[in-house]
């Protein structure tokens, strides 16, 4: 198959599917069938491009001339092509997922849902595939406008005030630092496109670098750096599956994927050691890191709490990314996949718990474990793999970020991360031990939901989403047993440093 | 226009000709639309006349691309510099080429949308004064000479003054009356400024002036010539704090008018300054000897800031649109201001790329308007569930208002900021993109009446604008994705008008 065949193909199927979803509104299971088989279909041609690149292919395409001298392209490298991977395959249980979600919830606009979500699809495949910096750009813009009216799905006052610091933080960072960072490189390398070894490489000193990487770390504010990571937990105002696909997997991800790819392709991790104009990031990493689990061991609201333990794990990835080693480096993108599966899983959980029991702090999750085993367990496993604990996908990542940080000798980086272990247990493991260990309390459904028509004991969310988390579990596990496909691609990253 | 050669083939013969029919299409049209009164046939005949305009500014155009050099047409064969003389390049055939394209998109619109804003007897004085407006622009563009730019400057001032005035608003008089008395102010002071011209060099051609001016030295003369000229022809542009009328005339004219207005008139008068500043005193007198650069500079970033704030408060969708456009033009001045290739492609593909938004976006507010009966944002109140592909366009216009890459507002913006960058103007760059951000709040706050509150129990349960509104209004936003997402033609053409202004009709 042609590369412009290939890669035409995956990134018209999430538009096509998006078109077919906003027509077929009238019929819900319809669309929500169209949603799934985009899904699949997007995720069989993801598998073929994959597996063309770790044969050794690299294919590209160019979609358009933007300017003299500057195009819109598309260019596969194993790094895009991991994330294209994980996007894609976790949209097809997501899209399970959602109509549960949706269903149960008797969620309003369902259409425009499905419509946005497969839009913001579109965004995270073009991120991952796009060949130079200002497609890259143009797609990380994308993103965020087509996810707006998902987080303002409601309609709320609370909505709006919140998609307003969702927007405006992602807008004001992306324009004010990255769009800045960007027309920098062009003015200063003459050229955007993503190359082994960097293109500014030589080209500026180091002061002049530090500036830019500044721009870059700050500017890509989908990766959540302090102090521009509000975004993040406000965007939490979302229907629970928007939280789990979006704000767990692909636009955070896409945050990441972006400053790695950054790291790789536009400074160079070579040039950046030589220079030692990015040693600063790890230190702001590393208290975001920190600063992020304090709020999160804080929290009571669930999903602010996933949200804060998010916005702490975006930093494992940065740190790794800026620690510049080739093991780091693999680290960081193997980072990428864990950290996915794990948080989808226990945002998954959360989602369930609401629908099923409509609970929404930890507070309130005593004993739910009785009732719910199969989320409490997705979410154990999903716990733990935040933690980095055996045999949760989390350790590997994890594992390798802390051993590239023995051998430099980082110990700034070695004692974060520890104490982060420490602090990530302090504030997942209680939400375990009460769901699994303390008793219901009895009065539970006489305060509210009277005339709920979930009230009386609830069980388990309805199937669809279990089998949903129930797979992603899976995966989080699966992921530790056996991720050579994902190793050799993040490897294949770091052996272009 | 005599005098022809037999031995020419017809079609070279016209073609020959294009600079003056340019001119003369839409000038005759007035006269025979008075003769025919009916607002239909009026129509059809400013309709006919805009697109042959247009066919002739586009062919015109592609003239100029291919010659890569000077079209010169001398009036009734006097030659130049006794005769008035056409000039034509690459940058004022662009930007006669944008106008005219601006009119083939309003006229179909004002069909409906006039019938609604103006009274019917008075329909045929409207398309007159349209064409009339255009025929001016269209002059001021295409003349070689210092005077004939005066001339129809005024044409197109005084059907300006009388279209802004049909606005259905009676606050329309009092607006028209405040831009007749700015305007006049500041066609007064070009005339001064052409006046000590013509007395220190006994010429009125601008080429001609030019040439002379340069053998002249440095004189004081030049510096009174060059500040008359330059507050005179900034009344024009509205360049801050020269704005005051603006904000009204965009507001309280009918809505097809506000929407040919910025995205025309504005544009016209700097390319009025453009040439003076470049062709005329010359890059070196304007910049190195009396750094009007820096004068300049700093009041396009006073305009790219303390009006874009004011529109932030604005309560009227159409006033909001108008301090924009007031913001925006302070990005093209800076182009200006900076004096180089590169700022100067960024102010001319801005000049094309703004003139596209803005226009579009007035075309679709035009529509909302006429549902909603306002444009006030309580009036606006919930259109992205009764107008959804209305508050969707609007919502695109918006963001190339922003500069969100994929559409024509990121291009200029891309120019813009290379350009200060390539200087070494590095915080200029933070000041652009500072900018745009206010420009996201005022966008923003049009995105959330219409998507999160309620419509007012008033709103007429009517749906989108009539189709012949909404074409024309889509169609203009469709081109700002466009030239958004393949700018190598509007780039290329910029760049080609903005070395061709360096160097000069010599």
């Amino acid at each position: 198959m042609s590369a412009a065949m290939q890669l035409g193909g995956i990134l018209a199927t999430p538009l096509v599917g998006l078109v077919l979803v906003s027509l077929s509104g009238r019929s819900a299971n319809l669309r929500d069938g169209i949603s799934f088989t985009t899904a699949v279909v997007l995720f069989v041609q993801v598998l073929g491009l994959v597996s063309d690149v770790l044969g050794g292919a690299r294919p590209a395409l160019t979609l358009v001339e933007m300017l003299p001298g500057m195009s819109l392209s598309l260019a596969v490298e194993p790094l895009g092509a991991l994330f294209a991977l994980i996007a894609s395959g976790l949209w097809i249980v997501s899209s399970l997922y959602s109509v549960g979600y949706m269903r149960g919830n008797k969620e309003q606009k369902q259409t425009r849902f499905f419509v946005c979500f497969a839009g913001a699809i579109f965004a995270a495949q073009g991120i991952a595939l796009s060949g130079n910096m200002l497609t890259l750009f143009l797609f990380y813009e994308a993103m965020t406008l087509i996810t707006y009216p998902l987080v303002t799905h409601h309609g709320t006052e609370h909505a709006k005030k919140s998609a307003r610091v969702y927007l405006g933080v992602l807008m004001g960072t992306s324009i004010l630092f990255l769009l800045t960072g960007v027309l920098a490189t062009w003015v200063l390398a003459g050229t955007l496109d993503f190359r082994h070894g960097g293109i500014l490489a030589g080209q500026v000193g180091a002061a002049g670098t530090a500036a830019l990487v500044a721009l870059y770390m700050f500017g890509i504010g989908k990766a959540a750096l302090m102090p521009f990571h509000r975004w993040l937990p406000a965007a939490m105002v979302a229907p629970t599956p928007v939280s789990a696909l979006l704000h767990a997997v692909a636009v955070v991800k896409a945050g990441v994927f972006s400053v790695l790819k950054v790291i790789v392709y536009i400074f160079g991790a070579q040039n950046l050691i030589d220079l030692g104009s990015a040693d600063w990031v790890p230190i702001i990493a590393g208290f975001t890191i920190l600063a992020a689990s304090v709020v999160a061991l804080r929290a009571d609201n669930l999903k602010r709490r996933l949200a804060y333990s998010t916005v702490s794990q975006l930093s494992y990835v940065t740190l790794a990314a800026t620690l510049l080693a080739p093991i780091s480096l693999v680290g960081a993108a193997m980072h990428i996949a864990a950290h996915a599966v794990g948080k989808i899983t226990l945002f998954f959980a959360a989602g369930s718990i609401y629908t099923a029991a409509h609970k929404t702090e930890v507070s309130q999750l005593d004993g739910i474990g009785r009732r719910m085993p199969w989320t409490m367990t997705a979410f154990a496993i999903g716990a733990l793999s935040m933690i980095g604990l055996p045999p949760a996908a989390g350790f590997v990542s994890k594992w390798y970020v802390l051993s590239a940080a023995m051998s430099l000798e980082h110990w700034l980086a070695v004692g974060v991360l520890v104490t982060s272990t420490l602090l990530n247990a302090g504030y997942f493991l209680p939400i375990v031990w009460r769901a699994f260990f303390r008793a219901p309390p009895d009065d539970a459904h006489d305060e509210h939901h009277s005339d709920d028509p979930h009230h009386g004991p609830h069980g388990e969310a309805p199937r669809i989403m279990v089998f949903a988390q129930t797979t992603t579990a899976a995966l989080t596990v699966g992921l530790f047993l056996y991720h050579e496909p994902v190793l050799r691609l993040a490897r294949a990253v770091a052996g272009g440093f | 226009m005599t005098n022809l050669q037999p031995t020419i083939a017809p079609d070279t013969l016209l073609t020959q000709h294009l600079p003056i029919l340019l001119v003369i299409v839409p000038l005759l049209s007035a006269p025979l639309i008075v003769l025919l009164r009916r607002s239909f046939l009026s129509w059809l005949v400013a309709m006919i006349a805009s697109v042959a305009a247009f066919g002739i500014a586009a062919l015109l155009l592609q003239q100029v691309l291919a010659s890569d050099g000077v079209i010169a047409y001398a009036i009734g064969n006097w030659e130049a510099p006794l005769g008035i003389e056409l000039r034509v390049d690459a940058v004022n055939a662009f930007v006669a080429f944008i106008v005219a394209l601006v009119g083939v998109f309003v006229l179909p619109y004002c069909r409906i949308g006039i019938a609604a804003e103006v009274r019917q007897e008075e329909h045929y004085l409207f398309y007159a004064m349209l064409m009339l407006c255009l025929c001016g622009l269209l002059g001021i563009l295409l003349t070689g000479d210092a005077f004939n730019v005066f001339v129809f400057l005024e044409i197109s001032s005084l059907a300006t003054y009388v279209l802004i005035a049909m606005g259905r608003d009676r606050r329309a008089l009092v607006a028209s009356y405040q831009y007749l008395l700015m305007g006049t102010v500041g066609a007064t002071l070009y005339v001064i400024g052409i006046g000590i011209l013509y007395l220190q060099t006994g010429t009125l051609n601008l080429a001609d002036m030019a040439q002379r001016l340069s053998g002249v030295g440095d004189v004081r003369a030049t510096l009174a010539a060059l500040a008359f000229i330059t507050v005179g022809v900034s009344l024009k542009i509205a360049l801050f704090p020269l704005h005051l009328w603006l904000p009204n005339a965009y507001a309280y004219s009918p809505s097809a008018v506000s929407a040919f207005l910025a995205a025309t008139a504005t544009k016209v008068s700097i390319y009025v300054l453009m040439r003076y500043y470049f062709t005329v005193f010359g890059a070196v007198t304007v910049f190195d000897a009396h750094n009007t650069g820096m004068i300049l500079l700093a009041l396009s970033l006073a305009a790219m800031f303390i009006p874009a704030v004011v529109a932030i408060f604005q309560r009227d969708v159409k006033r909001l649109l108008a301090y924009s456009s007031v913001s925006q033009i302070g990005y093209i001045t800076l182009g200006i201001s900076l004096g180089t290739v590169g700022g100067l492609t960024a102010a001319i593909a801005h000049l094309f790329n703004h003139a596209l938004t803005k226009g579009a976006l007035f075309l679709v507010l035009g529509g909302i308007v006429l549902r909603c009966g306002g444009a006030n944002l309580d009036r606006l109140a919930g259109i992205g569930r009764t107008m959804p592909v209305a508050a969707f366009a609007f919502v695109i216009g918006g963001l190339s208002l922003i500069g969100i890459p994929g559409t024509a507002g990121f291009i200029s913006k891309w120019y813009l900021v290379t350009a200060a960058m390539a200087e070494g103007q590095w915080w200029l760059a933070g000041a652009v993109m500072m900018s745009s951000l206010l420009a996201v709040i005022y966008v923003w706050r049009f995105v959330e009446v219409a998507y999160f509150q309620a419509p007012p129990d008033d709103h007429p349960p009517v749906g989108e604008a009539p189709l012949s509104m909404r074409v024309p209004a889509l169609l203009m936003v469709g081109a700002c994705v466009y030239f958004g997402l393949d700018a190598t033609w509007s780039g290329e053409v910029a760049t080609r008008a903005a070395t061709a202004l360096l160097e000069g009709w010599q």
